[in-house]
C-alpha cells in the first residue's frame, strides 16, 4: 500500500502529559478511517498533530509530499464568529484559499464551483444568507460546502456529525463517500460506531495509547472496545518522565 | 444657507484645512474602527490612544512643538506597545483587555507628567484635546499620507483580516498570513491614532475611529457597507462638528466628536439593524 500518513512512536499532548502515547502507524492513500474512543482518548488531539497545529512531545508525523495547509480540516468546534457580517457565499468561497492566496480573483469558473459547492450540500438560495442566520445543520452543511472547494488529497474531519439530525448527517456522510471513491484519504473521529461498522472500512481505536488499527470488523470488537473503556482518562500531575524507548 | 453651510469654509483657511484633516482622518479611521468593533477590540483603540502619548510627549520634551519628533515619539510608543500587547496576547494566557488596560492608564499618567515638565497648562490642553483648527501644511500632510496608506494597507491585508475575524482556525489551517495581518493591522490602527492625536488629541481621537464603526453597524449587514457607512459618517461628523463649532465657539474636537455621537444616538435608535425602534416594532412576522 501506498502510505499518505505515517506516524513514527508518536506522542502528542499538552505541557508534556501525553494525550496520544507511542502510535506507530501509517493512513494509506485513499483509505477511509474512522477515529473512535471514550472522551479524552486523544481524537481531536491527534488530528491537531496530523494538520501540524501542534509539535509532537516526541516520535514523528510523516505526511509523505503533503503541505499540512494543503489538509483539509473539520475541527470539533470552529472558532467561528458567527455574529461577524458575512454572508454564506464569501464564507464558502474562502475554501479556494490555497489557489488564490490573498490577492486573486475569484473568475467564472471559480463562481461556478461554488454555486455547484453549495449545490451539493443542498444550500442552494443560501448565498446571500449571513452565517449568523444558519441552523446548526445548515452550518455544518456551508463547511462541507468549504472542504469540498478545498479539494485537498487529504481531509481530516473531527467529529463531523456531532448534534447534526439524521438527515442532514446521511447527506455529509454521501459526500465522505463520494471523497473515498475519489482516492482520497479521510478520516473522521465518529461515537456512533453502528455508522462505522457500515461506511467506514478502516478504523483506529484510541484510547492515549492505540489500542487497535486496521480493519473495522478486527478493530470493534467488544474485548478492544471494553479495553478501551477501561483506560483512564485523567491525567497524573505527577506522573514520572516516560522511560519508553523514543 | 449659503453663508450658514459653505462660507465659513470659504472666507477661513484654517476651516478649511480643519475640514480637509478630518475628511482624511475619517477616510483612514472609519474602516480602522470597523475592523476594531469586529474584533472585539473596541477598548483596545482606547487604550492605544494613550499609549501614544508619552512618546509624543518625550518628542515635545527633546525638540518642542515640533511635528515630526512628536510623530515619530508617538509611532514609536504606539508600535512597541502594540506589537507587545498582540504579543502578549498571543503567548499569554493574559488576554489582551486585561494587558491593554494597565498600559493605558500608565500611558496616560506617564505622559501627562512628562508634558507637564516642559510645558504649559495650554500645551497639555493641545495634548489632551488636539489643535484640529490650527494644523500646518506638515500635520496636514501627515494626516493625508497617513490615511493613504491606511486605505492601501487595508486593501493590502484584507482577505486574511477578515478571515482572522470570523474563523481564525480555518485561516491558521491553510495559511500563516494571520498573524503577519494582525500586526499590521495594529501597525496601522497607531498611524490613525498618531493622526488623530494631532487633531483631536490623545482623549478624543478614537472618537473619529468608533463612533462611525459603531454606527454603522446599525446601518450594514455585510462588512464592505459597514466600511463605506463609517468613513462617510466620519467625514459627515467632521464638516458638520466644524460648522457647530465655527457657529457656537465650541471647542472644534468635542463639537466633531458630539456630532458623531448625535448621529450615533439617531441610529442606536432608527437604524435599519438591530436598532432599538425597529426592534419595538418589528412588524407582522412574515409567512417564512
Amino acid at each position: 500500500m501506498t502510505e499518505q500518513l505515517r506516524f513514527r512512536n508518536l506522542t502528542l499532548g499538552y505541557d508534556r502529559h501525553p494525550a496520544v502515547h507511542h502510535l506507530d502507524g501509517a493512513f494509506a492513500v485513499g483509505s477511509l478511517t474512522a477515529v473512535v474512543g471514550p472522551n479524552g482518548a486523544g481524537k481531536s488531539t491527534l488530528f491537531k498533530g496530523v494538520v501540524g497545529a501542534i509539535k509532537p512531545l516526541a516520535g514523528s508525523v510523516e505526511r509523505n509530499g503533503v503541505d499540512p495547509q494543503d489538509i483539509a480540516y473539520l475541527p470539533q468546534v470552529a472558532e467561528i464568529d458567527r455574529t461577524f457580517p458575512i454572508n454564506v457565499y464569501d464564507m464558502v468561497s474562502m475554501g479556494l484559499w490555497r489557489s488564490k492566496g490573498l490577492f486573486g480573483g475569484i473568475g467564472a469558473k471559480d463562481r461556478d464551483a461554488i454555486e455547484a459547492a453549495l449545490a451539493t450540500v443542498g444550500l442552494t438560495g443560501f448565498e446571500q444568507r449571513a452565517i449568523g442566520t444558519l441552523s446548526g445543520g445548515q452550518m455544518q452543511r456551508m463547511l462541507f460546502a468549504r472542504l469540498l472547494l478545498q479539494d485537498a488529497r487529504v481531509i481530516v474531519l473531527d467529529e463531523p456529525f456531532n448534534a447534526i439530525d439524521a438527515k442532514t448527517s446521511a447527506d455529509l456522510l454521501a459526500l465522505v463517500r463520494q471523497w473515498h471513491s475519489e482516492k482520497r484519504t479521510v478520516m473522521a473521529a465518529l461515537h456512533d460506531l453502528d455508522l462505522v461498522k457500515l461506511h467506514f472500512p478502516d478504523a483506529l481505536l484510541l484510547a492515549r495509547e492505540p489500542v487497535a488499527w486496521g480493519a473495522t470488523a478486527t478493530v470493534l470488537t467488544d474485548e478492544n472496545i471494553l479495553k478501551a473503556r477501561r483506560m483512564c482518562e485523567a491525567f497524573d500531575e505527577h506522573a514520572e518522565a516516560c522511560v519508553v524507548a523514543a | 444657507m449659503y453663508d450658514l453651510f459653505i462660507t465659513p469654509f470659504s472666507e477661513f483657511e484654517f476651516m478649511r484645512r480643519a475640514l480637509a484633516g478630518v475628511l482624511a482622518l475619517a477616510f483612514g479611521a472609519g474602516p480602522i474602527g470597523v475592523f476594531l468593533m469586529l474584533r472585539r477590540m473596541s477598548l483596545v483603540g482606547d487604550a492605544m490612544a494613550h499609549a501614544v502619548l508619552p512618546g509624543a510627549a518625550v518628542g515635545f520634551l527633546i525638540s518642542g512643538l515640533n511635528l515630526f519628533a512628536m510623530a515619530a515619539g508617538g509611532m514609536v510608543a504606539g508600535f512597541v506597545v502594540a506589537i507587545l500587547a498582540g504579543l502578549v496576547a498571543r503567548t499569554t494566557e493574559l488576554k489582551e483587555d486585561a494587558s491593554l488596560a494597565a498600559f493605558f492608564i500608565i500611558s496616560l499618567a506617564l505622559g501627562v507628567t512628562i508634558v507637564s515638565i516642559k510645558g504649559t497648562n495650554i500645551d497639555l490642553l493641545h495634548f489632551l484635546f488636539g489643535t484640529v483648527l490650527a494644523l500646518d501644511d506638515q500635520t496636514l500632510i501627515l494626516i493625508a499620507v497617513n490615511a493613504t496608506v491606511t486605505l492601501f494597507g487595508l486593501a493590502l491585508i484584507y482577505r486574511p483580516l477578515v478571515l482572522e475575524c470570523v474563523d481564525p482556525g480555518f485561516l491558521r489551517s491553510v495559511s500563516g498570513a494571520g498573524a503577519v495581518a494582525h500586526i499590521a493591522f495594529l501597525a496601522l490602527l497607531v498611524l490613525n491614532l498618531v493622526s488623530g492625536f494631532h487633531a483631536l488629541g490623545t482623549l478624543l481621537a478614537v472618537g473619529i475611529m468608533m463612533l462611525p464603526a459603531v454606527t454603522a453597524r446599525f446601518w450594514a449587514r455585510d462588512i464592505t457597507t459597514m466600511i463605506a457607512i463609517a468613513a462617510g459618517t466620519g467625514a459627515v461628523a467632521g464638516y458638520a462638528g466644524l460648522l457647530v463649532s465655527f457657529h457656537t465657539a465650541v471647542p472644534s474636537g468635542p463639537a466633531v466628536i458630539l456630532v458623531a455621537g448625535a448621529i450615533y444616538a439617531i441610529s442606536l435608535l432608527f437604524g435599519r439593524v438591530g436598532g432599538l425602534i425597529w426592534q419595538a416594532f418589528p412588524g407582522r412576522h412574515l409567512e417564512a
